[in-house]
């Protein structure tokens, strides 16, 4: 694992917000500045959509940013490239050391599938991209696409088994990411209540920004 | 499960050249074989539902939902709706790729140099965003549902590292895959090489498509079973018809 701390200090953030667990929340980074998620208590995933601010229809793309580093882990160094082409975001700090990027977003559709037909009314990751993207207007279904789970630890194996590990990250631990253009952030807090990564326990994580 | 009690009589044949796209309706109860005529054929694949094109492969939930980062005989390919777009009932080839996507007009020109139309003529290099979008724009969907493809034919394997290996060799001249529709599926492809296969020559392969009326949903039932979640699958997609 390749962990790697930040020297920036809270103090000095230009924006701090809590997101409670289960919550959607969108927020704009520009160009030039440092995003840092961090899990407050510990393997919390967060589900998190990156686009361009100028052209929604840009957005992380994760086949091409997977294939340009050879690599199907994110980690500090890793570099988030879009459906277009172009770098948005590099990893500049994490203590965490993996990220997932395979396994997307839960769904109410898909934990039908995945536990059983009656979670079909329970709360859900995607449910949350939708109210955020449809209250600002600039995005909807047809932008929803493969998001990255951080802090969340899905192994592939060499026989290509897609294993769902206990989550690697805990209390404290976090994820810095440089925009090169300006993003728009759109997350949620898992609520997933069926899968045991996080105890069944889905809690808050925060978000800062720096200049 | 004999295949010759099951399926009915081809429907229709076609070759799709190297380089080639091309898009269709896969009605529910056909059957799609795609054939890699001489082998190291790559298939770079969307599927969505045909009725109501939002709904659209979504690779995460087919790969998690089953468990596996590969996929082959056995195994559904699901749409974010949590239905079953396709099902693969027969697979000689074994390994089918989800983390290569395609590559763009840059990226083909920076792999293999120029080649453009103006000297080529129809043997220019495609790449796979371009042709996929083409295709996608004759349905009046665009950029933004352009999501994860699948890479049918080809094999890339993670080591412990987390590292990719493209692996050569993974198919055979004759070696072909059989997609069972369950419900009105839009099949988006084109025909071009694997962006990690290491040839350094624009060379894409042809292959055969051969649609198939299939007689009985039972063809489906290696797929239904061999998951409880592949079950469910098929209840979600039955529901879409009730
Ligand atoms: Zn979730």
């Amino acid at each position: 694992m390749n962990l790697t701390h930040s020297e920036k200090h809270s103090e000095a953030a230009v924006y701090r917000a809590v997101i409670a667990a289960g919550e959607p929340f969108m927020t704009e980074v520009k160009a030039g500045q440092t995003l840092r998620l961090l899990d407050l208590e510990g393997n919390q995933a967060v589900d998190t959509l990156f686009y361009s601010a100028s052209n929604p229809r840009e957005r992380y793309d994760v086949q091409r940013t997977l294939r340009r580093q050879n690599r199907v882990y994110l980690s500090a160094g890793s570099v988030l490239y879009s459906n277009l082409g172009n770098p948005m975001l590099t990893i500049t700090a994490d203590t965490c050391g993996r990220h997932d990027t395979l396994g997307g977003a839960c769904a109410q559709e898909s934990n039908t599938v995945r536990y059983a037909l009656d979670t079909r009314y329970m709360h859900s990751c995607r449910d949350n991209f939708l109210r955020a993207s449809l209250h600002d207007g600039r995005l909807s279904k047809r932008d929803i696409s493969a998001n990255i789970n951080f802090f969340m630890n899905v192994p592939v194996t060499p026989e290509g088994g897609l294993t769902f590990e206990d989550g690697i990250s805990a209390a404290g631990k976090y994820v810095e990411l440089k925009a090169h253009m300006d993003i728009i952030v759109l997350i949620s807090n898992c609520p997933q209540l069926n899968n045991p990564c996080n105890a069944y326990n889905p809690t808050p994580a925060q978000v800062l920004v720096w200049d | 499960m004999t295949a010759s009690l099951a399926l009915g009589p081809t429907l229709y044949e076609e070759t799709v050249p190297g380089g080639g796209h091309t898009s269709f309706v896969l009605k529910r109860g056909q059957q799609l074989r795609i054939t890699d005529i001489e082998g190291g054929a790559n298939v770079s694949l969307l599927l969505l539902n045909a009725m109501e094109k939002s709904e659209r492969l979504n690779l995460p939930d087919s790969l998690k939902c089953q468990h596996t980062a590969k996929l082959t005989a056995g195994h559904c390919l699901y749409s974010d709706m949590g239905r079953v777009l396709a099902a693969i009932t027969k697979d000689t080839c074994g390994w089918h790729d989800s983390f290569g996507g395609v590559l763009n007009a840059d990226e083909v020109k920076e792999k293999y140099g120029a080649g453009r139309y103006q000297e080529l003529r129809n043997g220019y290099f495609r790449n796979g965003v371009d042709n996929l979008l083409v295709e996608m724009g004759k349905w009046d969907l665009g950029l933004a549902d352009l999501l994860m493809c699948l890479n049918l034919f080809s094999k890339v394997t993670v080591d412990s590292d987390g590292c990719f290996h493209f692996q050569p060799d993974n198919s055979r001249a004759g070696d072909h895959i059989e997609l069972y529709a369950p419900m009105d599926t839009l099949v988006v492809l084109t025909a071009l090489q694997h962006p990690m296969d290491p040839n350094p020559a624009y060379a894409p392969k042809p292959v055969q498509l051969t649609w198939q009326q299939v007689r009985s949903d039972g063809i489906t039932l290696l797929c239904r079973t061999s998951r409880p979640e592949n079950g469910r699958g098929f209840h979600n997609t039955e529901r879409l018809y009730i």
